[in-house]
């Protein structure tokens, strides 16, 4: 990282937005914003806590050459892929998809913000579901309910108890689930493919670094 | 030449006035209160026979004056088109049956405005006579075009175009203009994305290969005198003698002067080179272009590598320091030169600083392209520019980020956006600003450009900010001298696409005035008015009150001091008319008398009857057609106005309010335009004078020991078609709140 008066000088020069052109999903979109404030405006979630800036602010912050605040900031993290911005953005922009992209190309920096919970639940549910090729809910709920910590865990269990029991009469839930989760039929040939994008995808990115 | 003359009225039984009204009943006053004892009823006046029944008593029984019972003069007017007749039209749709409710207790009052307005349409016939038009003017067909830029250029393209000579005066060695200057210019057609050829060349050779235009360089206009169709345009020339040439209109296009950026020492101007204005930037980009290279730093000629756009700077000033508008052509203009970067080198940035972008017409996607091109836009508002070395530093607020002390260091240029400043000639109000505050900081020009021969000043009037004269809703190109039209930025501030379609207006208006005034008839906005102003000179008292007063100086004064009429100038207002004291102006068609004998030709009840009657001398418009459309809408109003449209508030004499009062009206509505700054008065300062005049009519009322409610005047837009009802309702119930005039029955 470079040190504050270099990156003071980097201010409002093209750098970081060059970069972001070229490293993050539909970041080339990031100089056609106009500024208008429409996004941020229909944005349901924005007001709510954890919202440090809202889309057309970071997209600002982008051109602004803040590169540090933009990386860490969380508020990509908070976008709930609602759609409302792309929607009514009128210079077009995919912003649902630039903010996650900003999200996956801050964490695979590592910077992205730490125990940011959205963060957390993204990693749990790819995890989860790479494994068999299905989302194994029981494993993924109690997965979330004991992040922090075996207490915390109960506490959580037991406030939503109310729901599990309900999920068990209804037959949408089964506890053998936990022993013996069930896959889709060809769990090897969904690891090839991934793995195969994987691969496709590191080495795009290479290129575009290169 | 009127043989003799002999009336007859028309009522109208159609559109349901005949089941609404008492047709017998209305056929008794025209005979007997109105005296005309040639009334015919018809079922349905417009149609082909109602018009033919009436063109036959023209043509087989020698009438001469018609009154038409029927809708208003605004409708039909194709059907009721008799040219070779005086013609009074009595509004009973509109101005009766449609506003007024159809029951059985409505229909007394009702049946008596239409006998009132019967009765107003006789007074005014007999004290008409047709007009006839004065051949006697000028009826020269060139056009004088001040001004050689793109929008001078193009005006005598139009004008030669459409088959009229044109003399192109230039004070320049060249034609082009500013736009010759330009490297290349916005584009004004699809798709909208490229700088593109400045295209002053093509219009040059275009000028100089058609035998309809004559060019001078280097020249002057030296005098103007005259009136349309026959203005006499001294121009002084090269040589330095002065060449005479007639032409029967004038269209001044002598365009703008960009803001001074000495006046902003603080964006660095004039302490480093590398901070220019936009002017500075098409001159870089044109040098590097002819050298085949990129656009250099003024102060080592190294290549810009970093570029920086400060909008508005000194325009949309609220401190009263520079100007307080915009300009409206330098946001696309800033982005047009960030392409000359960004279509050379993609790595230069080009960061453009603005508070709103503005791109009028198709610039939105002109700024959309430049957003493709990587051209930044950064929204904020910059403080300072310091110079430093040969770099700038430009210190800015960034208002999405709210952060004061946002900049951007090492920009190799800084280009500052500072609009433009209209070449109009002497500002002829300048004495009447000078009290003001340094705000108003139009600067006392002394040069003047057109140096007109009106007693009123030697160049055309000037709006806001020192631009010129024009009605900016409803005729741009229109000055306060008649048969001169003002287009391009002299007149406000624009770009090459709006001066050219600016340009194209102004020429036709030209055109029409010039035609118009061959054949001795108004120029807009009564175009096709064949009546003028006469005075009755055994009457007059030499008191210049039409001289001064006149929106648009057509009158002077002869030897004696007796007023001197520039027939084509006359605008045909009335507003002389209505200044004058001693009331020996009139038309033929519109008098003091043919207005005062309306007035008292309606029927006043008496004291104890609860009906009071209001007049409204309403605008024909804009208030007239607003009270026509209101009635469209089934509006209901009040039954006791009587409602005569005049020219313009301006031709308002007081001695009709005076007179209506004393015949035992309760009260006088006045309507008429916008007056002020922004006016909308078709006359210019018509209603304005009225107002002023009518300010002056609150003694006269303490006088008669009447209540000052009793006349207000009213600023009404054509538009304000629920609102005329409503004014008029609220006075009627003042009116009775006050109580019935005193002076009925004297
Ligand atoms: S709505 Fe679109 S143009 Fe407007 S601020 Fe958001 S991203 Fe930018
Ligand atoms: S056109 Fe743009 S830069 Fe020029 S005054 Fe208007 S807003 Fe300012
Ligand atoms: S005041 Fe109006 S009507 Fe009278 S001379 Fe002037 S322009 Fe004509
Ligand atoms: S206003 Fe009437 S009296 Fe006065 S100079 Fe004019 S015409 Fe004569």
């Amino acid at each position: 990282m470079s040190n504050s008066s270099s990156q003071a000088a980097a201010r409002y020069n093209n750098n970081f937005l060059k970069e972001v052109e070229a490293m993050v999903e539909e970041g080339n979109w990031v100089k056609m914003c106009m500024q208008c404030g429409v996004c941020s405006g229909s944005c349901p979630t924005n007001f709510q806590a954890g919202w440090d800036h809202p889309p057309q602010e970071i997209f600002m912050m982008i051109r602004a050459g803040k590169r540090e605040e933009v990386l860490t900031s969380q508020s990509m993290w908070m976008c709930t892929s609602c759609y409302n911005c792309i929607v009514r953005c009128p210079r077009k922009l995919p912003i649902t998809h630039i903010m996650h992209g900003l999200a996956n190309y801050a964490h695979r920096l590592g910077i992205a913000p730490k125990n940011q919970p959205t963060r957390h639940f993204a990693k749990l549910f790819w995890n989860n579901c790479i494994q068999t090729g299905r989302v194994n809910e029981l494993k993924l709920s109690l997965g979330l309910y004991f992040r922090d910590g075996f207490k915390q865990g109960i506490i959580n269990g037991l406030a939503m108890k109310d729901v599990g029991l309900g999920l068990l009469k209804a037959k949408r839930l089964n506890p053998f689930e936990l022993f013996k989760p069930h896959g889709c039929k060809d769990q090897k040939g969904i690891h090839a493919m991934l793995k195969k994008a994987h691969e496709i995808e590191e080495r795009r990115k290479a290129i575009k670094t290169a | 030449m009127a043989v003799e003359k002999k009336v007859a009225a028309y009522i109208c039984q159609g559109c349901g006035l005949g089941e609404r009204l008492d047709t017998a009943a209305l056929v008794d006053v025209v005979k007997k209160e109105g005296k005309i004892q040639q009334v015919k009823p018809h079922p349905f006046l417009c149609s082909n026979a109602g018009v033919a029944m009436i063109q036959n008593d023209i043509d087989n029984e020698g009438v001469s004056h018609i009154m038409i019972g029927a809708c208003s003069r605004r409708s039909k007017t194709d059907a009721f088109n008799f040219p070779e007749v005086a013609m009074a039209r009595a509004n009973l749709r509109e101005g009766v049956i449609w506003i007024r409710p159809d029951t059985e207790e409505a229909r007394e009052t009702t049946q008596e405005m239409a006998e009132d307005y019967l009765r107003m349409g006789c007074a005014e016939i007999k004290t008409m006579r047709q007009p006839e038009g004065n051949p006697n003017t000028g009826t020269s067909r060139t056009l004088l075009v001040v001004g050689g830029g793109i929008t001078g250029m193009t005006a005598a393209l139009e004008a030669a175009k459409t088959g009229y000579p044109v003399v192109l005066v230039e004070k320049s060695g060249q034609l082009g203009g500013w736009a010759a200057k330009l490297y290349k210019r916005v584009p004004s057609h699809e798709p909208y994305k490229a700088p593109v050829d400045n295209g002053v060349a093509d219009m040059v050779s275009a000028i100089e290969a058609d035998p309809n235009i004559k060019v001078y360089l280097n020249a002057t206009i030296a005098k103007t005198s005259g009136a349309p169709g026959r203005f006499q345009a001294e121009i002084a020339t090269e040589s330095g003698s002065t060449v005479t040439e007639d032409v029967g209109a004038i269209v001044q296009a002598t365009g703008f002067a960009l803001y001074d950026a000495n006046k902003l020492p603080e964006f660095g101007y004039g302490k480093s080179p590398n901070v220019v204005d936009q002017g500075g930037l098409e001159q870089l980009a044109r040098e590097a272009a002819e050298r085949g290279g990129p656009i250099l730093r003024p102060s080592d000629g190294q290549p810009v590598k970093s570029v920086v756009f400060v909008q508005c700077a000194g325009q949309r000033d609220a401190s009263g320091t520079h100007l307080a508008y915009c300009s409206g052509h330098c946001c696309n203009t800033s982005i047009k030169q960030a392409m000359y970067f960004k279509d050379v080198n993609a790595d230069i940035d080009t960061t453009v600083l603005y508070t709103d972008l503005r791109t009028p017409g198709n610039g939105e996607d002109f700024y959309r392209s430049g957003q493709e091109k990587g051209v930044i836009f950064t929204k904020g508002k910059v403080s300072s520019v310091e110079p430093a070395g040969n770099t700038c530093k430009v210190n800015f607020h960034d208002l999405i980020l709210d952060d004061q002390h946002a900049c951007i260091e090492n920009a190799d240029l800084v280009v500052l956006a500072t609009g433009q400043v209209p070449n109009s000639g002497v500002n002829i109000d300048f004495k009447a600003v000078e009290g003001e505050e340094a705000a108003a900081e139009v600067e006392k020009k002394t040069i003047s450009i057109l140096n007109l021969d009106y007693r009123q000043g030697k160049d055309v009037p000037q709006l806001k900010y020192g631009f010129t004269d024009s009605h900016f809703i409803c005729f741009p190109y229109e000055t306060r001298r008649t048969g001169i039209y003002t287009a391009g930025p002299v007149r406000r501030p624009m770009d090459i696409a709006q001066a050219r379609e600016d340009a194209t207006g102004a020429t036709l208006k030209a055109i029409q005035a010039l035609e118009n005034a061959a054949i001795g008839s108004a120029a807009h906005p009564r175009s096709g008015d064949l009546s003028y102003p006469s005075v009755r000179m055994e009457g007059c008292t030499q008191c210049k009150r039409c001289t001064v007063e006149c929106p648009f100086g057509a009158i002077d004064e002869d030897a004696k001091g007796y007023p001197l009429m520039n027939e084509s100038r006359c605008r045909r207002c009335g507003t002389c008319m209505g200044a004058c004291p001693v009331r020996v102006i009139s038309f033929e068609n519109y008098s003091v008398d043919t207005v005062g004998s309306q007035i008292k030709a309606v029927s006043i009840p008496d004291e104890f009857s609860e009906k009071p009657r209001i007049l409204v001398l309403a605008c024909e418009n804009d208030a007239y057609p607003a009270m026509d459309m209101a009635a469209m809408n089934r509006t209901e109003a009040s039954a006791f106005v009587r409602v005569v449209p005049v020219r313009c508030l301006g031709s308002v004499n007081t001695i009709w309010i005076t007179d209506a009062l004393n015949s035992g009206y309760d009260g006088v509505m006045l309507m008429g335009c916008k007056h002020g700054d922004e006016y909308q008065c078709h006359f210019v300062k018509g209603s304005e004078l009225a107002n002023y005049r009518m300010s002056k009519i609150d003694d006269t009322l303490k006088g008669f020991n009447l209540e000052t409610d009793r006349v207000q005047t009213y600023e009404v837009a054509i538009t304000d078609i629920d609102r005329v009802p409503k004014l008029i309702n609220d006075f009627e119930k003042r009116m009775f709140e006050i109580g019935m005039s005193p002076f009925k029955g004297f």
